[in-house]
């Protein structure tokens, strides 16, 4: 068995860009007397948060516990009894609390809401392989859909290019707050979005079959696996003209990208762990509506499997899904955690917790719903040290909800990004 | 209209006398020990619910209701009762409408398409939803004729139709839609103008030929031809087929509402996305609205204000409303999820639960058979496992005229609830631009 490789986190694009940005964001600021676009509500730096039950992932929940938070960190996490709430310190109460929710896999800010041309840009048809399509290139920060998620309670969002290519372009992982990508952004490049079986050929003429494809692939990924090899070369005359496509591709090979494998059939989830065995790659199986006849091979591959959403439609390579995927996957001891996913039509996004309230619904553990939410993504991803729980030091990303958070009749009634209120139900 | 409906009536007395044989219960049967939520009337917390013959017998208190001594006795202690949902907007059923060739079908029917047997039927069944108005999509004017079912287990469509009216041999209602979907290439409209004038336009022809009826006075020699489509839209002016009318935008909300007024016909408001911002406006129409739940806004321009909180507004407005899946939109499994959206952005219990029951018969012209637990009603009920707006509860049994047609302990029922394995095949095609 291959050992999965974590990829490193990659830096984020050169600091020149974001200086620009950042000057056009102040001059925009100063020039433009129309209320600002930030969702920002509060900007205490200083806030305490009390609640009847607080899920701080870290240990049991907490009866009557207080969350401090201090200049957009956690700064003390404890029972009421034990934590005293300083002066000046802006209190909100609520009756559940949980670290910001993290949306394993999405395509909002590339597609927006609207759902005409001029807002769908996560998936480009002009080639089917087109590893060097950056998400952060197509991110739009102020995407009602963004919002929406945030008012939702989803914090961190891991989008990018859509499933429908073999290999549709690079996803990134943002906060739901910031007016721009560099505002928003966690990681830059995060995964290669890769699809096996039939959404292809509906999409491209070439390929036309679901093996054409993996032929495709497997060709560029051996010419990846040489350039790669090529890159590392010590001599400067060795290494190869710098090729966007092969870059992407050969950072997959070197463990510092994922392999985002979207198959659902059982046939293609095969051809993904297949595939896995012969590269290397680190990978993430997603999707995987038929995950449950292959419990032991997923289990055996080690792979973390970002379940589609629980209430996917069911039809053509769907039709198989079940409400009750996550619960087995759960019980065969498979890493899994929950995605919005894409949809074409309405609605236009999904909601990360409302899929893991059906799957809970339909009998999986609620702590180890909350994980595959919060702590299982964050250490996925690796964001353990910032995102996933209420620890001192750590984000200051949570939601108070007024009730049991996968309940139907349950909202948010806050949201907290970095510390600051970006949410506030009426 | 006598003459041209006599080979109907053969075949609806025949259909009715099917249907009798397939709902058949000899034996009394007695659910008592569970919460019964009547809807219309209290709701008993250790209520008895008695059925026979197809319809209610008594519901009450435990010790306030006699259980006949033959009857069979579920113990449904622990758990809740509550009339079997009523579905006034669903694609279940693989049927389909009007083709390209036309943007107004009225003489299209649904019914004569509906595959009996299709897995959709149990999986709505899974969701406890026993009548359905099963309707060709939106991408027309006119896309045809919908039917209203009661999701019995049969072979034939004629052993599902609710009722059938004796005099006119109604089953159903009719489709419309206004807004971007029936916009295309000719002989499809361009615009929303031309949408209203080219509806208008046939519902003037149908007064016409109403009028050449009328004036016939059932003298088979001065009788009109038989023109299917015309003769539908007769049946819309007098009353006796309802109008379903797909909309989204708060213009065309008031479109609809401006030609249901001129015509004077029986209209329903369907998924209606800016009822928020009408809301008062539809309150005073008197038109019903019959809402839909989805997870997020947008995905299509006309959808991008379709907010959960137009249930509590359109409540407060005092209008007459219900919730529908258009399944494969959403799923019939999870139907009673969408009233507890609702009540997250405040719709009261009360009316989230007539908006998936009594509400909904009222827009079908069922109230006289379901949507409620009253004696005499259907026996149509469903046993849940806990509170039904919560997301711990499952439906257990589902039950249509004193028959138990689903069961969450059948293993093959079961199935249909989780689904996987093959069991839902096709049930989701077909109507994805139509909505």
């Amino acid at each position: 068995m291959l050992t999965v490789i974590r990829p490193f986190r990659s830096l984020k694009y050169p600091t020149a860009t974001l200086g620009l940005t950042a000057t056009l964001a102040l001059l925009a600021t100063l020039l433009c007397l129309a209320p600002s676009a930030s969702s920002q509500i509060s900007a205490s730096s200083q806030i305490a948060v009390i609640a009847d039950t607080v899920y701080t992932m870290e240990a049991e929940p907490l009866v009557n516990g207080v969350v401090l938070i201090r200049d957009g960190k956690i700064e003390r996490v404890g029972p009421a009894a034990d934590v005293a709430i300083p002066d000046g310190y802006e209190r909100h109460e609520g009756s559940v609390v949980t670290p910001g929710l993290i949306d394993a896999r999405s395509v909002v800010g590339l597609a927006g809401y609207f759902n005409q041309d001029h807002d769908q840009d996560q998936l480009e048809r002009s080639h089917a392989l087109q590893p060097d399509l950056r998400a952060i290139d197509a991110y739009n920060a102020r995407e009602e859909l963004v919002g929406f998620l945030r008012q939702n309670g989803i914090t961190t969002v891991h989008t990018g290019h859509a499933p429908g290519a073999i290999v549709s372009g690079q996803t990134m992982i943002v906060k739901t707050a910031g007016r721009t990508v560099d505002e928003a952004l966690l990681d830059s490049t995060t995964a290669l979005a890769i699809t096996l079986g039939p959404g292809v050929r509906n999409q491209f003429d070439t390929p036309g079959t679901r093996s054409r494809g993996i032929a495709m692939l497997r060709q560029e990924l051996i010419r990846a696996a040489d350039y790669a090899e090529k890159r590392r070369s010590g001599d400067p005359d060795r290494r190869p003209d710098r090729d966007l496509r092969l870059d992407a591709l050969a950072d997959m090979l070197d463990g510092r990208l994922f392999a985002l494998i979207t198959a659902h059939t059982a046939q293609d989830i095969m051809t993904a762990l297949r595939m896995q065995r012969e590269f290397g790659f680190p990978m993430l199986l997603d999707g995987a509506s038929e995950a449950y006849l292959l419990l032991d091979e997923i289990r055996e591959a080690g792979v973390t499997v970002i379940l589609h959403p629980t209430m996917i439609r069911l039809r053509g390579e769907t039709e198989n899904a079940a409400f009750d995927t996550a619960k087995k996957l759960s019980d065969a001891g498979i890493p899994f955690v929950f995605q919005s996913g894409y949809e074409s039509y309405v609605p236009k996004t999904r909601v990360a917790l409302f899929e893991a309230s059906i799957s809970v619904g339909y009998g999986l553990d609620r702590m180890a719903a909350l994980h595959a939410l919060t702590t299982v993504p964050a250490a996925l991803f690796g964001l353990d040290d910032r995102l996933g729980s209420l620890r001192p030091g750590k984000d200051a990303d949570l939601v108070i909800f007024n009730g049991d958070p996968f309940e139907y009749t349950t909202r948010p009634t806050h949201v907290f990004i970095d510390g600051i209120l970006h949410h506030q139900a009426e | 209209m006598n003459i041209r409906h006599r080979f109907f009536l053969i075949f609806v007395a025949f259909s009715a006398g099917i249907c009798a044989a397939a709902t058949a219960q000899d034996r009394p049967v007695a659910v008592t020990g569970a919460q019964i939520i009547t809807v219309t009337g209290e709701t008993h917390e250790s209520g008895v619910l008695v059925v026979h013959e197809g319809r209610i017998v008594a519901v009450g208190e435990a010790g306030d209701v006699a259980i006949p001594a033959d009857a069979g006795v579920i113990d449904a202690t622990g758990k809740v009762v509550m009339p079997g949902l009523v579905d006034p907007h669903s694609h279940i059923g693989e049927g389909d409408g009007g083709d390209r060739s036309a943007a107004l079908h009225p003489d299209v029917r649904i019914m004569d398409t509906i595959n009996p047997r299709s897995d959709s039927f149990r999986r709505a069944l899974a969701g406890g939803v026993t009548s359905v108005n099963v309707m060709p999509g939106s991408g027309h004017l006119i896309s045809g004729q919908t039917v209203y079912l009661k999701l019995r287990r049969v072979n034939t469509v004629e052993e599902m139709l609710i009722y059938v009216d004796e005099e006119s041999g109604i089953y159903g209602g009719l489709k419309l839609a206004n807004g971007t979907n029936p916009l295309r290439q000719p002989p499809f409209p361009g615009t929303r103008a031309k949408s209203a004038a080219m509806v208008r336009a046939l519902f003037i022809r149908a007064r016409e030929y109403q009028a050449r009826i009328r004036a016939a006075q059932d003298d088979p020699e001065r009788m009109p031809a038989r023109d299917l489509a015309l003769e539908t839209l007769v049946e819309v002016l007098e009353g006796k087929r309802i109008v379903h009318n797909h909309t989204h935008r708060h213009d065309d909300v008031l479109t609809a509402i401006r030609l249901a007024d001129e015509f004077g016909y029986r209209m329903v408001l369907h998924h209606v996305t800016d009822a928020w911002k009408v809301a008062d406006e539809i309150a005073a129409s008197g038109y019903p609205a019959s809402i839909i739940y989805i997870d997020s806004p947008g995905g299509k321009l006309e959808a991008i204000n379709l907010l959960p909180k137009s249930a509590p507004i359109l409540e407060k407005a005092g209008a007459d409303f219900g919730f529908h899946t258009d399944d494969p939109v959403t799923d019939s499994r999870l139907f009673l999820r969408s009233p507890a959206f609702g009540m997250r952005e405040g719709l009261s219990r009360q009316k989230a639960l007539e908006s998936v029951t009594i509400a909904n018969a009222r827009q079908m012209d069922i109230t006289g058979r379901a949507g409620s637990l009253e004696p005499g009603k259907d026996a149509d009920f469903i046993i849940l496992s806990g509170d039904p707006f919560s997301v711990y509860t499952r439906v257990e049994q589902t039950w249509i005229e004193g028959v138990k047609v689903w069961d969450i302990d059948d293993p093959e029922d079961r199935k249909y609830a989780t689904g996987g394995y093959k069991v839902i095949r096709g049930s989701a095609h077909g109507h994805h631009h139509d909505h």
